[in-house]
């Protein structure tokens, strides 16, 4: 029996989609086999992110009305062997499914695999209940800005009645000359005021604005900061310790000089 | 008129009428009493238009049959409303809900963004009240914690209760019907647990210690 983890936010555009595929590739990459479900019908965007859109025959809401069997919805990743996604519809809206029915669906697909990511929509309505009613963990993600915190916030405290347990959170598009100078929330202080268990932060990096729209998840890069990030991202929620790694890149000597002559 | 077995005395008000029930005699004279006034004696007053009725029991406790027993005489007269009945004392157990009701609430939990914690009393909080979160009581509110949310004490007008925290960061507090901001009357936080009240109609903030000075009765009527 697998393990279904909701990735939520409250908030939009902080990259809960993002951060759903890049855990979801990461923990394929280790092995595990992964389906990926979008649950943001009528908005849907993780098939986009995967570079999986034109593969899409059927979807989520057709499994829900028995227009097809689960299996005939989901969509292997070529790249990865144990990767797949269960897409949204993207011609309904949130009310076409309950939340019962993707309980269903959840706890189907964790018979068959080792971790079912769901990507949750934003907002607190009925797309959410529908997000939350099958996992047994939840991911937040938080930027580190008051509004995206202070969502954030409502989300744990919504999550609490539900039977996901304790969230864990992970913070996206850090920039540490900003936290340097004071100009935005740094680490700690979000963690002081959501008291929840961090899983991984994550620098904000160009390349996962490129790797999204080229349909490939940042992980697959290898030199990437926010590919790093998310693979130690999927190994902590694989059992591993791994520490926080610096969000400053160190400049050495060569680049320095590098930089000088103006190479990058 | 038997004026001997007289039980019950009817008093006209601007409201309608209220009986005084006699709380000395038992019960079954009582209703003797009631059934002889209103089936027989008082058929001219008890008879026209709508009237309210409220009865008063004095010292006399009724069980809510007994009070069925006596509506149903009264509603025999189809002209006559139960207003409310009313009776000087209580049973243990609604004094005890009473006084339940009015002690302490301690909870352990972070009142997050959009959540409420509410409770008729003091509530006393292990932890903390975020921005977004709200905490509101009759009485007094101390939360061993960062208040960085809403804190409403004295909810229904009582203006000597207080607001206390470990870390006092609120995004606003209320003591009755006066709003406060941090900034506005009172300093930012200082690092020390701190207490607002309100003095001549605004709000004020100060070091714990100083509490016994401007609320020494606060302590005494919990004890």
């Amino acid at each position: 029996m697998g393990i279904g983890i909701v990735v939520t936010s409250g908030k939009g555009g902080v990259g809960k989609t993002t951060t759903s595929a890049n855990i979801g590739t990461a923990l394929a990459l280790h092995g595990q086999k992964v389906c990926l479900v979008d649950t943001d019908i009528g908005l849907r965007n993780l098939d986009v992110v995967m570079g999986l859109e034109n593969r899409i025959i059927y979807d989520l809401v057709d499994v829900t009305e028995g227009v097809c069997r689960l299996q005939q919805a989901l969509i292997k990743d070529k790249r990865f062997e144990t990767l797949s996604l269960l897409p949204a519809a993207q011609t309904k809206d949130k009310t076409a499914v309950s939340p019962e029915q993707i309980e269903e669906i959840v706890t189907q697909l964790k018979r068959e695999f080792d971790y079912v990511i769901i990507d949750c929509p934003a907002g607190i309505e009925q797309g959410f209940r529908n997000a939350v009613a099958g996992a047994d963990q939840a991911i937040v993600v938080t930027t580190p800005e008051k509004a995206a915190v202070r969502d954030a916030d409502r989300i744990i405290g919504l999550l609490e009645r539900e039977k996901v347990g304790m969230p864990k959170l992970v913070i996206n598009r850090v920039r540490p000359h900003m936290v340097k100078n004071g100009d935005m929330l740094d680490v700690e202080d979000i963690l002081d005021l959501l008291a929840i268990d961090l899983v991984g932060v994550v620098p904000d990096d160009e390349y996962v604005i490129k790797s999204a729209n080229l349909g490939e998840p940042a992980v697959m890069s290898h030199d990437s900061r926010a590919s790093l990030a998310y693979r130690n991202i999927a190994r902590r929620l694989l059992g591993e310790a791994v520490p926080l790694q610096p969000l400053e890149e160190k400049a050495g000597m060569f680049s320095k000089v590098r930089k000088f002559f103006g190479f990058k | 008129m038997k004026t001997v077995k007289n039980k019950i005395t009817i008093k006209g008000t601007k409201d309608g009428l209220v009986f005084f029930m006699d709380d000395t005699c038992s019960f079954d004279e009582l209703v003797a009493d009631l059934r002889e006034k209103i089936e027989h004696s008082h058929q001219q007053i008890l008879s026209g238009p709508l009237i309210r009725v409220s009865l008063k029991l004095g010292k006399r406790y009724c069980t809510p049959e007994q009070q069925q027993q006596l509506t149903e005489i009264i509603r025999q007269r189809g002209n006559l409303v139960i207003h409310m009945i009313d009776a000087d004392v209580i049973s243990k157990e609604e004094a005890f809900a009473e006084r339940l009701k009015s002690s302490f609430l301690l909870k352990t939990q972070t009142v997050r963004s959009g959540q409420v914690l509410e409770f008729d009393g003091d509530i006393l909080l292990l932890g903390d009240v975020n921005p977004g979160g709200t905490v509101k009581s009759t009485g007094s509110i101390f939360v061993l914690g960062n208040l960085r949310g809403i804190a409403h004490a004295g909810t229904n007008g009582d203006n000597q209760v207080i607001i206390a925290a470990a870390s006092m960061l609120p995004t606003q507090l209320r003591i009755a019907d006066i709003i406060s901001r941090p900034g506005e009357e009172w300093a930012e936080n200082s690092g020390a647990t701190e207490f607002a009240y309100v003095e001549d109609g605004n709000m004020k903030v100060a070091k714990m210690n100083f509490l016994h000075r401007v609320r020494p009765e606060l302590g005494e009527s919990k004890a």
